[in-house]
């Protein structure tokens, strides 16, 4: 569509802009007025410019996190996108099996996120949850609350199990959208599945992708409420995420202006891998 | 390349059809002979794709069998049947280059390369698009992607056959003839049988050494152009084929042959015959604009009627005539000349004059 | 493509494997605190439902469903005013600094909450909105509102403006065809939009239990306090995971047939 040009459209736009503005500028200002002073008690604030970003910058608490953040969120993408793929491809396409196939694997996306952190935590008990249990009959030593690696374990398997079937639903639409035609093509050249996939699945699913990568590694690195209530980051802080580590210092120990220069600095990272990912969905979209 | 055979073939789309109804395609058998160039006319819904996916095996048919050279078929995969199928809008593969589209099947059955790249040469020259081999095919025009999908089809040189639907809806106007011209030398060259469908009279007898023409489900006809213009078998195919098509007029009997409100057209003895014969009252009569005359003078066989309109077209006219109730078109030369409101005089030659009950033509048993 | 048995029997598989940890709570929602802390069993040996008694009948749990629900439908119905005629503005118009405002827009999806955490604090507590419904609502404008206009904003322009002008054409003014003509060929579009807002907002507990203490606690936030003098009561605290199962269900039952599309965001 040829969009006409009329600035008369921010009458339109101006509901919106002003709730986001509300909601998000204002207290975006707070944090930048936050990050540049000391801030000792009501009415005792002193500016000290750019100090807190470089005792941020320098905090190894937080360079710790950042790195965990990091290889969290590099696990999340390279688990959840390849078997969200493969999801995808084993859905039936439609009717009653496709549209009930959607529903039970979109049930772990509608359970609030505290919720997925408590059916875990009970489920991966070695006591009361049927995983933790069915493990340690395995023999192996499992332990979730007091073993390092069993903790990341199990925030990633918790991960994978809550958020993959977005991928997945993702993945599934943009297989739907493929004419038929290209596959009675593909059996008529007598093509393998696995070029199936590669020539035809695979390029159309590009753009889907993309959100998918794009969503994907938004929301892992803002992570919060499920590793908390499974694991409350432990143990000690082998599983405290950037996130826990911003909250507890903003409203646990009200550390504002070290909270606030924290909080720019996350953001900007978020926004500026984000932006690459963005730049590659409009280019996606220009080149259709 | 095979001889393709379709026997006692019906299809339903529905797993319970309940009636003819329900069926795509009614009680066929029909032989299409190896290396011939057929063309499957029809209008829109009237079964050709389906018939043309039974015959890929993208379909299996309800009822009936799919025989290639004798042998059944119904139960191979379309990749089993060796054949190629052009669809009706370009199907290519985005992220090869045009190389690669039409190197695609090939690969698949596993030519050495060296024949590959002298096969898609060869076929890149026939389509005139050798100068693009290394683009993209994401990036080609829609007639060039079509091409690449022709290409595809043509490349195989075992195929069975190959099926075209509707290959050209969506190339411009000056492109399809030349892109036809190309098929009909591709099948002169490469003598491959091949099964084009269409909705477009003009481009079937174009490309198509015979025409099955198909109705609600059933081929009413199969036959070269000329047959299908000077004998249509069924009244679709008089009203289908030509321009303007066919006038068909419903009648009744009456003494001598049949009539329509107070005109009365004698028939052949043994149309007459065959009249007596059958039971039906669904009678027409059916004659083409080409073949009523027109003359001056009143005589014996003559029937007057009015001139309602003349079309100018150009190197000839269309009149448009009322004979009674009916009314009639018939086409005349440029130098034809009446005006409107006047009175000319008709005859229909006997051997023009056709006669179908049910809709079938009745002809002359010999 | 043809579904083959062996796709069936792994979407199956995964279907399964994924449903297993709500069987479980469910499992543990009909069993007494004893039978869960005595041992393992697949299935309850003394069924109950006093855990499911106790949330319909104790105030202090099921208010707090009534305040979710609230404050998610009061964010739902938010959203939709302002991002159906915003992204209406993005499908048809090109206008003054319009990319750079759909950016941001975006980019408010990807702050992380935490962020957000004190100043949305000190914000709603200064402008007397603190422990409010409509506090929780409108915080979670933040990223709903973003999400709606991109989706919408997909929808819309699957639809030809040559509508729009036949509408005008024939007499009707922008409102009159926004609501008669314009929403019901989108109505899928709608629905989906309205899917994820109470998604998102249903699933959210770092900001509502933020902005809320008493009058507006979410049932997230009563789950997480539910430390009692004598332990965790499983019991009940299965009863109430599975509760808050349900509306999520009932939702995507409604909006099924949009939802393969709406999840690419109508961009497939």
């Amino acid at each position: 569509m040829n969009k006409i040009p009329d600035n008369r459209a921010w009458w339109l736009v101006l509901p919106v802009f002003l709730l986001v503005a509300f909601s998000a500028l204002i207290p975006l200002m707070t944090v930048v007025n936050y990050s540049v002073q000391d801030i000792f008690g009501p009415g005792q604030a002193y500016y000290v410019g750019t100090e807190w970003f470089k005792e941020v910058l320098a905090d190894e608490r937080l360079q710790d996190s950042l790195i965990r953040q990091f290889v969290f969120s590099g696990f999340v993408l390279l688990i959840q996108i390849p078997l969200g793929i493969g999801v995808a491809l084993m859905m039936p396409k439609s009717g009653i099996k496709g549209s009930l196939c959607l529903i039970l694997i979109a049930i772990p996306l509608l359970i609030p996120w505290n919720v997925v952190g408590t059916i875990w935590q009970i489920f991966a008990r070695g006591d009361i949850g049927l995983f933790g249990w069915g493990i340690n009959q395995l023999g192996i030593d499992y332990n979730y609350t007091g073993d390092t690696l069993d903790a990341w374990l199990t925030v990633l398997l918790m991960d994978v199990w809550h958020w993959t079937p977005l991928v997945a639903l993702l993945c599934y639409s943009g297989l739907r959208a493929i004419p038929e035609a290209f596959y009675q093509a593909a059996e008529i050249d007598r093509a393998s599945k696995w070029a199936v996939f590669r020539y035809i699945q695979l390029p159309r699913l590009k753009s889907v992708l993309i959100i998918a990568v794009l969503l994907r590694f938004m929301d892992s690195f803002m992570i919060y409420i499920e590793p908390f209530v499974l694991t409350g980051g432990g143990p000690g802080s082998s599983t405290t995420f950037l996130s826990q580590t911003l909250t507890t210092m903003a409203i646990g120990q009200f550390d504002l202006g070290r909270a606030a220069a924290f909080s720019l600095i996350y953001f900007l990272i978020v926004l500026l891998i984000s932006w690459l990912f963005f730049t590659a969905i409009t280019h996606a979209d220009k080149e259709k | 390349m095979a001889e393709i055979q379709l026997k006692s073939l019906a299809h339903s789309y529905s797993d319970t059809p309940a009636g003819p109804d329900d069926y795509a395609i009614r009680q066929l058998d029909h032989t299409w002979h190896k290396g011939g160039a057929y063309a499957l006319l029809g209008p829109s819904g009237c079964g050709k794709s389906t018939m043309l996916n039974i015959i890929s095996g993208l379909i299996q048919p309800s009822e009936g069998e799919v025989l290639f050279d004798g042998k059944r078929v119904n139960e191979l995969s379309p990749r089993d049947r060796n054949i190629a199928q052009v669809f009706q809008f370009p199907v290519v593969y985005d992220s090869m280059t045009v190389y690669e589209n039409l190197a695609f099947p090939l690969k698949n059955n596993k030519v050495p390369a060296a024949k590959i790249k002298t096969r898609v040469q060869e076929i890149a020259e026939v389509l005139e698009i050798e100068d693009k081999l290394h683009k993209k095919a994401k990036n080609l025009t829609a007639d060039e992607k079509q091409k690449v999908s022709m290409g595809r089809g043509l490349v195989r040189e075992d195929v069975s056959a190959i099926l075209f639907d509707e290959p050209l809806t969506v190339i411009d106007p000056q492109l399809k003839w030349k892109l036809r011209r190309k098929l009909k030398q591709i099948h002169e060259q490469f003598d491959i049988t091949m099964v084009y469908v269409t909705h477009d009279q003009l481009e079937a007898s174009t490309f198509a050494d015979r025409i099955a023409v198909m109705y609600d489900g059933q081929v009413v006809q199969f036959g070269t152009p000329t047959e299908l213009f000077e004998a249509p078998n069924h009244t679709f195919v008089g009203y289908f084929i030509g321009s303007p098509g066919m006038n068909i007029v419903e009648v009744e009997r009456c003494s001598g042959g049949v009539c329509f409100g107070s005109t009365v057209l004698p028939l052949e003895s043994w149309q007459v015959d065959i009249l007596k014969r059958m039971k039906s009252n669904n009678l027409k009569v059916g004659i083409r604009p080409e073949f009523i005359e027109i003359s001056p003078i009143l005589s014996d066989d003559t029937y007057e009627a009015n001139v309602r309109d003349v079309e100018d077209l150009g190197t000839y006219k269309i009149v448009t005539l009322q004979l009674g109730e009916q009314e009639l078109k018939v086409r005349q030369n440029e130098e034809f000349d009446a005006s409107i409101g006047s009175s000319v005089h008709l005859s229909f030659p006997k051997q023009w004059l056709m006669l179908y009950v049910d809709e079938f033509l009745v002809q002359e048993q010999q | 493509m043809r579904q083959t048995r062996s796709k069936n029997v792994g979407i199956t598989l995964f279907i399964l494997l994924l449903l297993t940890p709500v069987y479980w709570l469910l499992n543990m929602s009909f069993k007494t605190n004893q039978e869960i802390l005595g041992g393992l069993t697949l299935w309850p040996k003394t069924f109950t439902l006093d855990n499911y008694a106790v949330i319909f009948t104790d105030p202090s749990w099921y208010n707090g469903y009534l305040n979710s629900m609230l404050y998610v439908s009061i964010n739902v119905v938010i959203t939709l005013l302002v991002a159906l005629p915003a992204a209406y503005a993005f499908s048809r118009y090109k206008f003054l600094g319009d990319k750079h405002l759909f950016f941001w827009l975006l980019s408010n999806r990807m702050a992380p909450p935490a962020v957000f955490l004190l100043p949305f604090f000190q914000l709603y507590s200064s402008i007397g909105l603190f422990d409010t419904h409509i506090a929780v609502a409108l915080a979670h404008c933040l990223f709903n509102v973003p999400l709606a206009v991109w989706i919408l904003e997909g929808f819309m322009k699957g639809v030809p403006r040559e509508y729009d002008e036949m509408a005008y054409i024939d007499g009707y003014s922008f409102p009159r065809f926004f609501i008669k003509v314009f929403l019901p060929m989108i109505r899928s579009g709608i629905g989906v939009t309205a899917f994820f807002a109470f998604m998102f907002s249903w699933v959210e507990l770092l900001l509502a239990r933020t902005l809320t203490s008493v009058d507006a606690q979410p049932i997230g936030a009563i789950m997480t306090r539910t430390i009692g003098a004598s332990g965790i009561d499983w019991g009940v605290l299965a009863a109430a995971g599975v509760l808050t199962i349900i509306p999520g269900l009932l939702v995507i039952w409604f909006v099924r047939n949009h939802v393969a599309k709406g999840f690419a965001l109508g961009r497939v």
